[in-house]
């Protein structure tokens, strides 16, 4: 079990235990922090990755932006500070199970596959990946098309956003 | 790097059913916003682990990784701006009882 | 390596000598070194961080007139250790129906989003915690979970006022963030890379802030509102919502708050320093010449640093110490409708001009930077004073008496 093994399996259980925690703890506060503490995980995953840009942009955009977003919605909608009642449907175990069988089914297809197996090669020496990707984004035979569409996209959602959450002042 | 694909895949595939199961059991719709957040981080991982262990050299995965980012940014602000004015309007945000088109 | 050229090597070397001697593995002994050294300069910023209580209290009473502390010890210098105490001391109050994970958790978090900060600070060529190729961009990450402690802090307290403050310090975080990411691209361009190491070395023949120093004003007055300090310290507003999201917090955990605030505004200096003002170097080229070489040597480096971030703190402690609140719709409206567009603005300007004049020599790229910033600032200041003008007859032609008053 070599270090870097080890650093995974820790992140691993940080990442499930607390994506875990969101969708069973009563309190919804509780739940967006414990979404924190999944995507903190996640960007612990892209740096072990070595994707170290990803790993800070997950941190800025995620917690920085969609988390306090969250919270800021779970404030806004509350009537009492208290969350009483069950908070899942009735039938839950429906959707347990429909969970279960989707992760079994994927973990089959997973293992099945003998080129999943292997471990990494080495990275290629002399790639600067953070300057390959602002290369690939702006690239007009790479994917600066999509890139300006995703700003489009950014852009309508957050013209929509406002008007929607403005409330129509009649 | 000694750690096979498989278990980053598995982790996603993990991942992805436990936001499942948050977006189909839970009754709050910000909770149902939480589960969606959870498997599109589940996709991202699968991304970038795609990315570092087949060809790092060209930047397809972490590139189609920021679009995810972005759209689900999006997602998420219109989302959760829909939410507050359902709730202003209707008084609640439980999912079930948002079931009428027009008052 | 000898200690005076490379001390941080010498060290590691030395101690993992001295590990593999007793027998342990190579990785053990590295994981070793890593803790060691994270330790080594936590306690390096903390105890700073002590000195900087000293500072702040006599700079501010030097601002206002008067002497500052000066009956404990020499000059003072043992005041912020009978502060220290006497928040150790206070009694521990947990408010009721206050969520204790989260209240315990905030002022944690928010000294943890300034000390993670330490990790990329260069502080000298040698001395430094990693030198991260995003090192930008870890800034802002770092400010998005100061402003997650101070949600936690403003929740968890159970407490209209410290939630309304929590909620008006988030919002004027979250969009001073803005036109920071904007600015910070600016050393990013004129250096070419993200990491602190690489703007330093940019930095060798000309400071990027006579390169831009409008970049430097923006950067300086949304850096401010990131701290929350004065004139955006609406956290702080005694008079308004009594002393916002920590209103509940006692003793050291409002210690941890208060050493975290001082400590974030010392380490934004750093940045200041770091990013326009040439950090550890950065002496326009002195350094090559034979005689003044040992300003290379790392010692040297980590005095001019400290030097160079103390001016920026002190900067940011006069801003503070000399100007009124401002309120919480004019410090939005000033965000958006004024310091992002001046901000993008100055940022287009900056990317054209590096590549159109980067075949002049020097001199002529330099005075073309800074005059293009000189006449970018003069086209701002125009448009605010004609929209004042407009301001002005607006309301003469509303109430002609009170023109005349």
């Amino acid at each position: 079990m070599t270090a870097d093994q080890i650093i995974f399996l820790l992140c691993a259980a940080l990442i499930l235990g607390s994506a875990l925690m969101v969708v069973i703890t009563r309190k919804l506060i509780h739940a967006a922090l414990w979404l924190v503490a999944a995507l903190f995980g996640v960007a612990i995953l892209f740096a072990i990755l070595q994707a170290g840009f990803l790993a800070v942009v997950q941190v800025v955009v995620y917690i920085g932006a969609i988390a306090i977003l969250f919270i800021f919605a779970v404030m806004l909608t509350r009537r009492e500070m208290l969350d009483n009642g069950a908070q899942t449907r009735s039938n839950w175990w429906l959707p347990a199970l429909l969970g279960f069988l989707i992760l079994a089914g994927l973990v089959f297809l997973i293992i099945g596959q003998p080129a999943f197996g292997q471990s990494a090669a080495e990275m290629p020496t002399g790639v600067d990946t953070l300057r390959n990707l602002g290369i690939a984004l702006v690239s007009p035979d790479a994917y600066v098309l999509p890139f300006e569409v995703a700003s489009i996209l950014l852009l309508a959602a957050l013209v929509g956003a406002v008007y929607v959450a403005s409330g129509n002042k009649e | 790097m000694s750690i096979p694909l498989s278990w980053f895949l598995i982790l996603a595939a993990a991942l992805f059913s436990i936001g499942l199961f948050g977006v189909l059991s839970r009754k709050n719709a910000i909770a149902i916003l939480l589960g969606v957040e959870l498997m599109l981080n589940a996709v991202n991982i699968n991304l970038v682990a795609f990315w570092r262990y087949q060809d790092p050299a060209k930047m397809a995965g972490q590139v189609f990784a920021i679009i995810v980012f972005a759209v689900a940014a999006a997602e998420v602000a219109v989302g959760l701006a829909l939410i507050i004015s359902v709730y202003r309007s209707r008084k609640t945000v439980v999912a079930d009882e948002i079931d009428l088109m027009k008052w | 390596m000898i200690f005076l050229n490379d001390p941080i090597g010498f060290i590691a070397g030395w101690i993992r000598s001295l590990l593999t001697g007793w027998g342990l593995s190579s990785g053990l002994v590295t994981v070793i070194i890593y803790f060691i050294g994270i330790t080594v300069l936590i306690i390096f910023a903390m105890v700073l961080d002590i000195l900087l209580v000293w500072v702040e209290r006599k700079v501010v009473a030097r601002f206002q007139d008067r002497l500052g502390p000066n009956r404990i010890g020499p000059f003072g210098l043992i005041q912020p250790f009978a502060d220290i105490i006497k928040l150790i001391i206070k009694e521990d109050i947990t408010p009721t129906g206050a969520d204790k994970i989260l209240y315990n958790l905030g002022p944690v978090l928010a000294i943890a989003s300034v000390i993670i900060l330490w990790a990329i600070l260069p502080i000298s060529s040698k001395i430094f915690g990693v030198d991260l190729n995003v090192a930008v961009l870890y800034l802002v990450a770092a400010g998005a979970l100061g402003t997650l402690s101070i949600i936690v802090g403003g929740w968890a307290s159970n407490n209209k006022y410290a939630l309304l403050g929590a909620f008006r310090m988030v919002a004027n975080m979250v969009s001073y963030e803005i036109p920071m990411v904007v600015v910070l691209l600016i050393p990013t361009i004129l250096a070419n890379s993200m990491s602190v190491q690489g703007i330093t070395q940019a930095q060798r023949g000309m400071w990027f802030a006579i390169l831009s120093p409008l970049g430097l004003i923006v950067f300086l007055i949304s850096a401010i509102a990131e701290l929350g300090r004065s004139p955006f310290d609406l956290n702080e507003a005694e008079s308004e919502i009594v002393a916002g999201f920590h209103i509940e917090y006692t003793g050291m955990k409002f210690g941890l708050f208060y050493a975290g605030e001082l400590l974030h505004a010392f380490t934004f200096g750093g940045f200041i320093a770091v990013l326009f003002f040439g950090g550890y170097g950065g002496f326009f080229g002195l350094e090559t010449v034979g005689f003044f070489s040992w300003l290379n040597n790392p010692f040297i480096q980590v005095v001019v640093f400290l030097a160079k971030a103390m001016f920026g703190y002190w900067v940011i402690m006069w801003i503070k110490y000399s100007m009124p609140r401002i309120r919480i719709d004019h410090m939005l409206t000033f965000n958006w409708k004024f310091l992002t567009p001046l901000a993008l603005v100055v940022l287009v300007n900056t990317a054209v001009l590096s590549k159109v004049l980067a075949g002049l020599p020097n001199w002529g790229y330099v005075l073309g930077m800074f005059f293009s910033n000189i006449v970018i600032g003069y086209i701002t200041v125009e448009i605010l004073r004609s929209y004042g003008r407009k301001q002005r007859k607006a309301e003469a032609t509303l109430s002609p008496q009170r023109a005349q008053n």
